[in-house]
């Protein structure tokens, strides 16, 4: 446990010692989320650390079940309250986890604004489109006697409410028709009218995209807003988000399974497997040189339009996630895995380039060598592979050919085993 | 919406014809002849055979279910043989005492039913939520003669507040109409209001696990908002068509409370024409149940299309 201890301070120190680190809008350090399960409890995310400076983009990339989902409904607070959430959630410096449900109620939808996978049951059914959309803007832009009114709270709200809305909504409506426009949605003062049933599923979309920056929000959660789409309709999404993106000024953390999506909207990427973050990296640093295993399986998993190469399906499955290995979660499918790397998950060790040599630690009285972050490429990695130092791992510098060597298994230059 | 309404009332004509048909034969398949109810044991067969021909039971089947359906077209339901009175004038007498009875009943069923099953599941595995669980299983499980029959004795037996029978038109005196009414409301209601209390809890508990319940708390809406606007708009649809069917049966008539409660309303016609072998009775009972029953549904398929659009636009 001492050296874990240490890990810790030597992390914290080289934190303090930037002097000015980057404003971040969202930082996200060492969060785990932990569910109460029949099976006992379930950790669903560990120690994930992330962050976003304003107008960027970052992909959060993974399997379906690696807490990916999860993360982004810890960061609006939309999370059942069993679950048990530890670490730290920043957003423009204040903390998200200590707020109460009226404190967030404020940030989202406004500040911080979420688009879901599931078109088809992002909308109510029984609203018209714009109404769920005006809703949006009166809730948070709502000068005296245009906000929300008690009509519209009560039970009766929707069956007193016409088509014809009263004065009160106008204004919200308006801006809805002038969102409809921006997205893209063709006879938009007719469309707002219309329930989602009328809509296709790429209209929905854009309708969710229109409610998502009906108040100019900072950070925009977009949970695989095109998975449910075909392929035409998702390039429209993606132009879309990335328009509109340019346009408002907003941050996006942009959830997908989709290497190609990322390889064409993200900025950074931060790569998530059972619920931690194995590896990330700016998106052309990650794509030139991934480094994890496990991205490199993904990688290698994305069909190429030149022939001759076959693709390469991961085999196995991801962790049974109430019977997690200690160690590194992708252990058991990871064809470079050795021996320490079932003990423990490793630290996150920076990256270099090839011609760069790695930094010399001093007073490594620590069998684990000494992980870095915010170094200049900001690519880092979680396995043991790209260690520097004591025995433990190679010190050498990673380049491609550790890709090929995880490829066919193990590195001639193994030295992970103790 | 007008071809929705239209479509509806072209399905609920083939029905109406398709009950009056069985209706007919119901009673013309049932043993039993009502000429010698009629005339006795005593009758000639001469006798027999002429109140036959005057009656037209002689004619073939097909020829008297038309003369049948013309006179029930006109209000004709016959005389009945028992109280020798026509049968349309009885359910004119009757039917206002059971309307007064169901109408109050489904209104305890929904006053109570509908607030309880939303805070019940709004409230999930609370105190309230068990409480309310059990009362409404012990609404269902304890039959409602037994409920009557002790609201009788705690109310009008020992407290004296309230009377234990008979019935008096609120439409003529409000007050002690509608005291004469309240302890079958109850009997009558309880496990009405316990049944839709279910209804309502589990189908808001379903609404509020939908993506777009989760969507309205991303976008920051007051909690009030979303369960009002966004969630019981949506768990009223499968309950309306659980009161829709309730109201079918509280109408066919509730013999059981009719008759604890001495309220001489249809369930007791019905009870009365079956007892008695008095066919043209059960024949106008149940024309006008079936009548009620169907048109009652269709008032709902109506209101549906209030609460969920998608119907609308079929």
């Amino acid at each position: 446990m001492s050296h874990d201890r240490n890990v810790e301070t030597a992390r914290i120190e080289t934190e303090r010692d930037q002097s000015n680190p980057p404003q971040q809008l969202l930082d996200i350090s060492d969060l785990s989320v932990t569910f109460p399960s029949q099976e006992g409890p379930v950790e669903a995310v560990t120690d994930v650390s992330l962050s976003i400076e304003p107008g960027e983009t970052v992909g959060l990339v993974g399997e379906s079940g690696s807490g990916k989902s999860v993360t982004a409904a810890t960061i609006l607070g939309l999370l059942e309250e069993s679950a048990r959430i530890d670490g730290s959630v920043e957003f423009d410096d204040q903390q998200l986890l200590t707020k109460t449900d009226d404190e967030l109620r404020e940030i989202r939808g406004d500040r911080i604004s979420m688009i879901f996978q599931e078109t088809g049951s992002s909308l109510n059914p029984v609203l018209t489109v714009g109404d769920q959309i005006s809703e949006t803007i009166r809730t948070h832009r709502s000068i005296p006697n245009e906000g929300i009114s008690r009509l519209e709270t009560s039970v009766l709200g929707n069956l007193l409410r016409s088509k014809s809305h009263p004065t009160n909504y106008e204004r919200s409506w308006e801006q809805t028709v002038e969102l409809f426009e921006r997205v893209g949605i063709p006879a938009p003062e007719q469309r707002a009218l219309e329930y989602p049933h009328e809509y296709s599923g790429g209209m929905k979309q854009r309708a969710m995209i229109a409610m998502a920056i009906s108040c100019r929000p900072d950070l925009l959660i977009a949970d695989e807003p095109t998975t449910a789409l075909d392929v035409t309709i998702e390039a429209q999404i993606l132009d879309l988000i990335d328009e509109v993106q340019a346009e408002f000024d907003t941050a996006v953390l942009f959830i997908t399974h989709d290497m190609g999506v990322v390889n064409e909207i993200c900025d950074r990427v931060a790569v998530m497997y059972a619920g931690r973050v194995v590896e990330r990296a700016p998106t052309d640093e990650l794509f030139a040189h991934p480094k994890h295993p496990y991205t490199q399986a993904l990688l290698d998993s994305i069909p190429s339009l030149e022939g001759g190469q076959t693709l390469d399906p991961l085999a196995g499955q991801v962790p049974d996630p109430t019977d997690k290995p200690p160690g590194c979660p992708f252990g058991p499918r990871c064809p470079s895995a050795t021996a320490c790397c079932d003990a423990r998950f490793p630290p996150e060790y920076p990256v270099t380039t090839a011609d760069e040599p790695l930094p010399v630690r001093e007073g490594g009285d620590d069998d684990v060598p000494s992980p870095r972050r915010n170094d200049p490429t900001g690519h880092a990695v979680h396995c043991v592979l790209y260690g520097s130092g004591d025995g433990l791992a190679p010190r050498r510098s990673p380049s491609d050919e550790d890709r090929q060597n995880a490829d066919r298994g193990r590195p001639e230059t193994d030295g992970g085993e103790p | 919406m007008k071809r929705y309404v239209v479509k509806r009332i072209a399905q609920y004509v083939p029905v109406m014809f398709g009950v009056t048909l069985i209706a007919f034969l119901l009673i013309n398949v049932a043993g039993g002849d009502p000429v010698r109810t009629m005339l006795g044991t005593e009758a000639s067969e001469e006798q027999v055979q002429m109140i036959r021909e005057d009656l037209g039971l002689d004619q073939p089947l097909y020829v008297r279910y038309f003369d049948w359906l013309g006179d029930v077209l006109s209000g004709d339901l016959g005389t009945s043989i028992m109280y020798g009175q026509p049968v349309s004038d009885l359910i004119v007498q009757t039917l206002p005492v059971t309307f007064w009875l169901a109408g109050g009943a489904l209104l305890v069923s929904i006053f109570i039913g509908i607030p309880a099953g939303i805070v019940s599941a709004t409230r999930r595995n609370t105190k309230f939520d068990s409480g309310a669980t059990i009362a409404a299983y012990s609404g269902i499980a304890i039959p409602n003669f037994f409920l009557g029959i002790l609201l009788i004795l705690v109310f009008a037996e020992y407290l004296r507040v309230l009377p234990a029978s008979g019935f008096v038109s609120p439409l003529a005196d409000p007050i002690q109409g509608i005291r004469h009414l309240i302890l079958p409301w109850i009997a009558l209601g309880t496990a009405q209001a316990a049944i839709v209390m279910r209804y309502m809890r589990s189908s808001l508990l379903e609404v509020m696990d939908q993506q777009y319940v989760e969507v309205a708390r991303s976008k920051g809406l007051v909690p009030a908002l979303i369960q009002n606007k966004h969630s019981i708009m949506n768990a009223l649809i499968p309950t309306v068509t659980i009161i829709g069917i309730n109201l079918g049966y509280l109408l066919g008539g509730s013999i059981v409370i009719e008759e604890i409660f001495a309220l001489p309303g249809f369930g007791r016609l019905a009870l009365n024409g079956v007892l008695n072998r008095d066919f043209l009775i059960l024949q106008g009972v149940l024309l006008v149940t079936a009548f009620l029953f169907t048109t009652v549904n269709f008032v709902v398929d109506i209101l549906y299309t209030y609460l969920d659009p998608r119907i609308r636009y079929e």
